[in-house]
């Protein structure tokens, strides 16, 4: 029992430990770092390299960049995956069972392997170093219409649709009126965590745009591997371009926890 | 009587209409997914099987065919099966230890536990920091000269290790990275998993004596065997393709020879990494697909043996 405690106190402390100390790097001058034993807490400097963040790349850009790319993105997936879950979970249609299916084995298909034709493509629709490279192909993907979908069967009472039918409402005011309301709590907690990992997204934002008009993790990997190892540079644009993120999960864990247990049982 | 005839022509009308609603607004709703997969993960996959069987570079427009060159070239490349070993190595060191952890601590949430909450979000933590942060962070961590963790090691009577340095030791560092971020998202989805079995039969287990890890191994990897599985083939597939850790190792550990050769001696440069260079350093489109595509063969390979090892090893435990 106490055991237990234990364990699980020293697995938080290191899950925590890393981004901890990021932030004591971050608020340190460089000539700090070279001491042994290496400083455990905070110092007064964070602001300062917080502003050389911004000096050094168009941090400002990128922040803003991340913000309309990841939004766009989450509004987008709720969207169309609640659309689609609705559609795979009450409506009665042919092919419903096999197109749910392929849904769920495209999540197994290694899609990084197609990135050179995507950037090909991208080049080709002139969308390279834009926004657009990250968006569209983004809209909708297989795990938010599954999520959706295991929750809408669940969560949504078929007499709701009939009653809906019964008054002549079309597929689409039913969708409006009687879908969205119910799916509400389960699309908000797919709209976080979209925008997490689209806020996350590294390598396809790195290989499609360039320095000069980066998302923030683009950003912060050309802080990063300057040929200069200036760490503290490298800790405070991450303090600044994650430590929002982090805040934001730690105040609704408890939800998205749920949305990701609750996706899991069915997989 | 006399908007009679109108009535019923409208009612048809509407009646026809319904019946479209019906029928076809399901499809139209499903559309969206399947158009953009298609178009953004379908066909580049494909498209890159044509690719590789060319001449194809950014600088020029033609794209002679040249059959299965790319292919031939890519099996003589030493640096190609330096880059399939520490695949395979960096795979197996970060996946194994892992999933093991990751089921372990699921058993140990799996029980009225105060603190529930602080303790999920705080295994959920590293998930949410990004790579990029990740790797800057244990970048500084696993330094050589003023790194904590050889800081740490050396109370134990260790001299510092030059953790970007070696073969084994810049595996076991990415390892610990890949380690540090998936071990508690994974634990949370076995727990989910665990929490479908029946109380009953703990209960029964420890009336009749079981010890804790007994149950484990008796009782709840049995019951999960199915969430075991697809983690594992889940996991397998993102392992093989890793890229973004030893691509920022490499360029934040201030390695020479470019970020993209995973180290000046390509110590550590994964598949994935091995057809960025080709493909987005060297412009070589052609011979970048063509290692795609063995890269491909090779994740359905290694994710069919790791399925049939897990569902063999599970009958084995029961």
């Amino acid at each position: 029992m106490r055991l237990r405690y234990l364990t699980l106190t020293a697995v938080a402390f290191f899950s925590a430990f890393p981004l901890y100390y990021s932030v004591v790097v971050a608020s340190r001058h460089n000539s700090a770092l070279a001491q042994v034993p290496p400083p455990l807490w905070p110092g007064g400097n964070f602001f300062a390299n917080v502003s050389r963040v911004f000096d050094t790349v168009p941090f400002g850009l990128a922040l803003l960049n991340s913000v309309i790319v990841a939004g766009a993105i989450a509004v987008a997936v709720m969207f169309f995956s609640t659309l689609a879950g609705f559609a795979f979970a009450k409506l009665r249609f042919r092919g419903r069972n096999v197109m749910l299916l392929i849904t769920v084995a495209t999540m197994m298909v290694p899609a990084q392997l197609g990135i050179i034709p995507l950037y090909l493509l991208m080049v080709k629709l002139e969308w390279t170093g834009t926004m657009y490279a990250l968006v569209v192909p983004a809209l909708v993907n297989a795990f938010g219409v599954f999520f959706m979908t295991q929750y809408l069967s669940r969560a949504l009472p078929t007499e709701l649709l009939e009653a809906g039918r019964v008054d002549g409402c079309t597929t689409w005011r039913l969708f409006w009126h009687v879908v969205v309301p119910v799916a509400r709590p389960a699309a908000s907690v797919l709209g976080m965590l979209t925008f997490m990992s689209a806020w996350n997204d590294y390598f396809w934002p790195l290989v499609v745009l360039t320095p000069e008009n980066p998302t923030v993790q683009v950003a912060l990997s050309t802080l990063a591997s300057g040929y200069v190892n200036d760490y503290v540079l490298g800790l405070a644009g991450t303090a600044v371009g994650t430590l929002p993120l982090v805040l934001v999960f730690v105040l609704f864990g408890k939800q998205i926890i749920g949305g990701i247990m609750q996706g899991a049982v069915k997989g | 009587m006399s908007s009679l005839p109108l009535a019923v022509p409208r009612r048809r009308r509407r009646s026809v209409r319904h019946t479209l609603d019906v029928r076809v607004s399901p499809y139209a709703y499903v559309a969206p997914f399947f158009l953009l997969f298609c178009a953004f993960g379908l066909f580049p996959l494909i498209y890159t099987a044509w690719v590789s069987l060319h001449d194809w570079t950014l600088l020029s427009d033609e794209h002679t065919f040249v059959g299965a060159k790319n292919f031939g070239t890519l099996l003589a490349d030493g640096y190609f099966w330096n880059a399939t070993f520490n695949t395979l190595s960096i795979g197996v060191l970060s996946t194994a230890p892992q999933l093991l952890l990751a089921i372990w601590l699921a058993h140990l949430l799996n029980r009225r536990l105060r603190f529930q909450t602080l303790f999920r979000v705080s295994l959920l933590l590293p998930n949410v920091t990004s790579v990029v942060a990740v790797v800057v962070i244990f970048s500084q961590l696993f330094g050589r000269d003023f790194g904590v963790i050889n800081w740490v090691l050396s109370w134990f009577g260790a001299g510092s290790v030059d953790w970007a340095a070696g073969t084994a030791s810049s595996h076991i560092a990415l390892s610990v990275m890949i380690m540090w971020r998936w071990t508690g998202y994974n634990a949370l989805i076995f727990l989910a998993a665990m929490q479908a079995v029946p109380r009953e039969l703990y209960e029964a287990a420890t009336l009749d004596g079981a010890s804790n890890f007994t149950q484990l191994r008796r009782i709840t990897i049995p019951m999960i065997r199915p969430t075991i599985i697809f983690v594992v083939i889940v996991s397998t597939i993102g392992a093989m393709q890793i890229i973004a850790e030893p691509l920022l190792f490499g360029a934040s550990s201030g390695a020479g020879g470019g970020a993209a050769s995973g180290g000046p001696d390509r110590q550590y440069q994964t598949l994935a990494l091995f057809v960025y260079e080709q493909g987005f350093t060297k412009f070589d489109f052609g011979y970048a697909s063509a290692a795609s595509w063995l890269m491909f063969l090779a994740v359905v390979l290694v994710a069919g043996v790791n399925f049939l090892i897990t569902r063999r090893v599970k009958g084995g435990l029961v």
